[in-house]
């Protein structure tokens, strides 16, 4: 299971580098919300993963007893997917206020500010 | 119950009651001001007061440390908070002045509370998440500050610092997830730890190479600076000044930590990979800097070339070296700013800061023209100012390790960075004005944006003339860095 998430986790970057090298604004944002979810799953997966039961102390108890999952990873990624939606609501923001502002979806035309170095 | 948990309290609440007057700027520019004096002094407090072991904790929520998030704050840590402190307590009188009222309306005061809670939220957490976190609180506060005004070239700069760096929290978040599969631990002090007793350093290679090139973008390292002279010239000066005082020396701070903890004790190659990066850093970052010919932009790729000192500093590895490093992000960040504010009063006077087309300046301003020589001459590494002993302890340090190549490349780089200095000095202030060019002069320079810029230039002054006292502390940072140990036992051991 966890060599299944490393391909597809590998996939994922692959396409997100592979639409952020594309020159429409559309195709930036779909690069950064793929790559953001190869990150998710790269964090979910980072503990294992197993059919185990939850990490709940059964009433009566003091400690856990049995396997469990980890829930760490599970907060984890909870908080990366809403920064990561944060994000995203923010970058199709800015590129829709750009491409009404500048007229244009094509990031190659985005030279204007660029220092000659 | 100790300060550590006010450093974020006070930039929190005063975001939050700023927002929701909204109505008043003149209320909101109270409460940031309040806000911003408060958490810096209390940074002040830390500074003078971190316990004996020199290091403060907080376990947050009474959780033990290595399972809930730990604050710390060792000598490096309160020094950083309280010149971040400092420096945004002097940008924030400079914007009440230099921002229009309409762009101040459109929620700057909350902005800049916010920016410097992620900024404050990262010098003090002891959590390798967490600190993704304040960077994610920091970078999106900072990204609104970026495009407050909606001018075509501040969404087009923007667009470019956006998108660069979500890729490298990107980085940043896998490296996160290989360390917590390799490690099973969050907390830095804990993952030190676990490294060390099981001799397992060398299989954190790929996390550290991938936390590098993370923390590479944020800190404008070569060749990873160019989203730096694309966006950082685009937002109102005072915007730009606090981005290029604290935002990249962020980035620093996260490289000096990450790596001194975890990294630079268990394998020696990254010791290697940082004086190569920082050298090509210093070398690209001044002669790009050398073909610029407006204030702004000569001064924002300027960071980049400063960044590599820096990193020549972590890359020797010595206390001196490390302390040298340190007192060079303090001398860096007074200065810098220092300068960009001085360039926003320029650009006030003069309509442009393109060198060719003003002039004059000395006549007309002498007081101002003398705060820049003193600024830019520190910058450039002229003896008394404070960085001629930044640069003469990185270099000095350079020399006793016997890098000579280093010592070479610090003192051709320091020349360089003098001519740019000298060429903004002839051109803006010392030539006539120009016949020909039309330029709209206001002869007025406004007291609310000098003094500022006379405060900064006199703590600089301060830095470089009582040298002594800031590098003790600077020194006892480094020895706290070189130990993890200390770091560890203080985590560990925290008040419960």
């Amino acid at each position: 299971m966890e060599t299944l998430m490393a391909i597809l986790s590998g996939f994922l970057v692959a396409a997100g580098i592979f639409c952020l090298l594309q020159r429409s604004m559309v195709k930036l944002v779909v690069g950064v919300m793929l790559l953001g979810q190869a990150a998710n799953l790269i964090i979910l997966t980072s503990a294992g993963l197993n059919s185990s039961n939850p990490a709940i102390i059964a009433e009566g108890e003091k400690v856990i007893t049995g396997s469990y999952a980890d829930p760490l990873p599970q907060a984890i990624v909870l908080t990366a997917i809403v920064i990561g939606f944060g994000f995203t609501a923010f970058l199709l923001a800015l590129l829709h206020r750009t491409y009404k502002t500048l007229n244009t979806d094509d990031i190659e035309k985005l030279k204007n500010t660029d220092t000659e170095l | 119950m100790n300060l550590l948990s006010l450093i974020l309290i006070i930039p929190l609440s005063s975001a939050l009651i700023s927002t929701l007057c909204k109505s008043s700027l003149s209320v909101q520019k109270l409460i940031t001001l309040t806000g911003i004096t408060g958490s810096t002094a209390v940074s002040v407090y830390l500074l003078i007061n971190n316990g004996d072991d020199g290091i403060v904790t907080l376990n947050t929520g009474s959780w033990e440390s290595r399972i809930g998030i730990v604050l710390v704050s060792d000598i490096f840590s309160s020094l950083m908070l309280t010149v971040t402190g400092f420096t945004a307590l002097c940008v924030l009188i400079y914007s009440m002045k230099e921002i229009e009222t309409r762009i101040q309306s459109r929620f700057f005061y909350p902005l800049f509370n916010l920016l410097i809670l992620g900024v404050n939220g990262s010098f003090i957490t002891g959590d390798i998440f967490n600190l993704y976190v304040w960077f994610e609180v920091m970078l999106l506060s900072s990204f609104v500050l970026l495009t407050i005004g909606r001018k075509a070239d501040q969404l087009e700069g923007a667009v470019k610092y956006v998108v660069i760096n979500l890729f490298s929290s990107f980085l940043f978040l896998i490296g996160v997830g290989l360390l917590y599969a390799k490690v099973g631990s969050l907390n830095l002090a804990d993952i030190a730890l676990k490294i060390t007793e099981d001799n397992s350093g060398h299989l954190l290679n790929t996390t550290g190479v991938i936390f590098l090139v993370s923390f590479g973008f944020k800190a404008a390292l070569f060749p990873f600076f160019f989203w730096l002279p694309a966006s950082y010239h685009t937002p109102p000066t005072s915007i730009s000044a606090l981005f290029a005082g604290l935002l990249t020396k962020v980035g620093v701070y996260a490289l000096v930590r990450v790596f001194s903890l975890l990294f630079l004790n268990n394998s020696s190659h990254f010791v290697n990979v940082f004086a190569v990066l920082g050298i090509l850093t210093m070398v690209i970052g001044v002669l790009c800097a050398a073909s610029q010919f407006e204030i702004r932009k000569i001064l924002s790729v300027h960071i980049v070339s400063q960044i590599g000192y820096m990193i020549l500093g972590l890359a020797i590895y010595t206390p001196l070296a490390v302390a040298g490093a340190i007192f060079y992000i303090i001398h860096n960040i007074l200065v810098k700013t220092n300068l960009f504010l001085i360039c926003g009063i320029v650009e006030k006077i003069k309509g442009t800061a393109d060198l060719a087309k003003i002039g004059g300046l000395y006549r007309a301003h002498p007081f101002l023209s003398f705060m820049f020589s003193l600024a830019a001459f520190s910058l450039a590494g002229l003896p008394p100012l404070s960085g001629f002993w930044a640069k003469l302890s990185i270099m000095k340090a350079a020399a006793e390790s016997e890098h000579y190549v280093y010592l070479g490349t610090g003192l051709a780089v320091s020349v360089i960075t003098l001519y740019s200095m000298t060429k903004i000095w002839t051109e803006a202030f010392w030539k006539d004005q120009p016949e020909g060019v039309i330029v709209t002069e206001h002869h007025t320079t406004s007291k609310v944006m000098v003094f500022p810029v006379i405060i900064m230039t006199v703590a600089a002054l301060f830095v470089g003339i009582f040298g002594n006292y800031v590098f003790q502390i600077c020194i006892d940072a480094a020895n706290q860095l070189l130990n993890p140990q200390l770091y560890i036992e203080a985590v560990r051991g925290g008040n419960l």
